[in-house]
């Protein structure tokens, strides 16, 4: 990728015996928001920490905004990088505009800025308290707004929407599509698989700290080859019709479900429309990418 | 630098927040001006003014206090971050890691720094209100207070050492009671005791500077208790420092090296740890 802000180049990290990741080969691109799957322990944590220089890859070579970021050459440009780890952590006794206030200083940002940041996450009331006094929630919008001071140009999140809202996910989403928008790369990790499929341009799935599979939601539908359901609402006389199609089943005196397979998508619709009939509705369902997951799974579970 | 002083701030401002600054301060007054107002009592208006008194007697309390506080202070620097979580989240930030370790040192060493000289500031005026000490004597009185700072800045630095090596909170605190015991307790009675049963045919005289010098509280007492005639006397030290042909600007040096050489240790530690 000519402009990607964030490559990773048969990477592997191992500690001891274990391997947390390996055989990783990514780049993540302006302007692309990703979403990074897996189960618990599958190397996604392992992955963000190897792009932010915590950790040194065992083998491979990471570039974060063009330079490997375990070394001290790095430390200038991570005021590019927004970071939310899991359950993200703050010291108690401050308040939340003197933590903001701090991260912005590290930053080289004015201070001037944190009420409206504060704001912006839904915690403009709760700035002057203190942060032991915060829900879970809070801390993970506080989390959110230290991630988002001074425009990133790489954001990598970490199971960014645990505990907030319907409503502040929304604004969360909003945020980051603002900001992907923008020319940002944005890295979301997640178990929310719902939420990531309409957000997401990517979708990296990882299992056993193995990338098992990439691309965009309809790339990986094309890979796994589920299943497509088409529900046909058809006036009375159509059931006969539609009886001789391939896939078809009758779900009740109206509706018929046809299945077929990624690939004959087009051919089937086609097929239906050529029929002489007057179809009432039509519904596509695709495979999710909670469906697609589990395929993945069970194509990578131990025989 | 710039950054080592904003985390160095935040540390101060934590400090404030969970009162340690002015636990430690209100500690280090209260003994100061007991010590100043005993050690005034015996001596009377007689002979050598109260300060050289209060010096010897101050320093001694120093030696176990500061220590201590200094590692209370610094165990729990980088290992209770690592365990609350919040390191990592510093280490994504444009921070340099010698700069964490820098900043914190700096932090901790301001906060003990502070105390000292208020507390100890405290004693000092209110012994300057009775009056009759001489230069010299203030002059020994100040340097106490530096050198204070110095011994507090060493185990400052010794603890945060610590905080980098140990993996887990629990392991820090016992490391730094164990540094505490042996640097403040248990080294001088083993040399005492080597001394004894030696009987002057291994250890000599050189020997015996070397082994004083790599322990930082020795040092701190052989700076403070025979570097000014009046002290020495008062604190029997007198005759040792016939012995000894160390000035006190190496004693100074072997101090700052306390500082310097488990920095830079924590530094290079830290650089290499992987989180």
């Amino acid at each position: 990728m000519a402009d990607a802000t964030v490559t990773l180049t048969g990477v592997a990290k191992r500690y001891g015996a274990l391997t947390a990741v390996t055989d990783v080969d990514l780049a993540l691109g302006r302007g692309e928001c990703i979403a990074l799957v897996g189960h618990n322990g599958a190397g996604k944590s392992t992955l963000i920490k190897l792009m932010l220089g915590l950790i040194r890859p065992s083998a491979g070579t990471v570039r974060v905004l063009g330079e490997d970021p375990a070394t001290s050459r790095a430390v200038r440009g991570r005021a590019g990088i927004g970071f939310l780890p899991e359950n993200v952590a703050f010291p108690p006794a401050m308040t939340g505009v003197e933590l903001l206030s701090f991260y912005a200083r590290l930053k080289g940002e004015p201070t001037a800025g944190v009420p409206d940041l504060l704001a912006r996450v839904g915690l403009a009331e709760a700035g002057r308290r203190r942060v032991g006094t915060y829900s879970k929630g809070m801390r993970q919008r506080l989390g959110l707004a230290q991630a988002l001071l001074g425009a990133p140009r790489v954001l990598l999140l970490d199971e960014p929407t645990t505990g907030l809202d319907p409503e502040l996910r929304r604004q969360f989403y909003e945020i980051v599509r603002t900001l992907r928008d923008g020319g940002a790369t944005v890295l979301l990790s997640s178990h929310a698989l719902t939420e990531l499929e309409e957000r997401a341009d990517r979708v990296v799935v990882m299992n056993r700290g193995r990338m098992v599979a990439a691309g965009t939601m309809a790339e990986l539908r094309g890979q796994v080859d589920l299943p497509v359901r088409i529900l046909l609402r058809v006036p009375d006389n159509g059931l006969e019709a539609l009886a001789g199609l391939a896939g078809s089943r009758r779900v009740n005196g109206h509706i018929v479900e046809i299945t077929c397979r990624h690939h004959d998508k087009m051919a089937t619709l086609r097929r239906i429309t050529e029929l002489p009939l007057a179809i009432d509705d039509l519904e596509i369902m695709l495979p999710t990418l909670d469906e697609l997951y589990a395929t993945f799974m069970e194509r990578e579970a131990p025989r | 630098m710039m950054t080592v002083l904003i985390l160095a701030a935040n540390e101060v401002r934590a400090g404030l927040r969970n009162r340690w600054v002015v636990a430690t301060t209100l500690l280090m007054a209260a003994l100061a001006l007991t010590l100043a107002f005993l050690g005034s009592a015996p001596t009377g208006n007689v002979g050598v003014g109260a300060l050289a008194v209060t010096v010897v007697s101050l320093s001694s309390l120093t030696i176990f206090l500061l220590p201590l506080i200094a590692l209370l202070l610094s165990y729990d620097a980088v290992v209770g971050e690592v365990e609350r979580g919040t390191l990592i989240l510093l280490l994504s930030y444009p921070v340099g890691r010698q700069q964490v370790v820098l900043g914190k040192v700096l932090g901790h060493t301001a906060i003990l720094a502070f105390a000292t000289v208020l507390g100890y500031g405290a004693a000092g005026l209110a012994l300057a209100a009775g009056g009759g000490a001489d230069a010299a004597s203030w002059h020994a009185f100040l340097a106490m207070i530096g050198s204070s700072v110095l011994l507090g800045a060493a185990f400052t630095a010794l603890g945060t050492l610590i905080s980098v090596v140990a993996r887990d909170r629990g392991t820090a605190a016992g490391l730094a009671v164990g540094a505490w015991l042996v640097l403040v307790l248990l080294y001088d009675m083993g040399l005492l005791g080597a001394l004894v049963a030696d009987h002057g045919r291994f250890l000599s005289v050189p020997v015996v500077n070397a082994l004083l010098l790599v322990n930082p509280t020795d040092v701190y007492r052989l700076f403070n208790l025979s570097g000014f005639s009046d002290v020495s006397r008062f604190a029997g030290m007198a005759g040792l420092t016939g012995q000894l042909q160390m000035s006190p600007a190496m004693l100074l040096a072997a101090l700052a090296a306390w500082v310097v050489v488990p920095l830079l240790a924590a530094t290079l530690l830290f650089q290499r740890r992987q989180f």
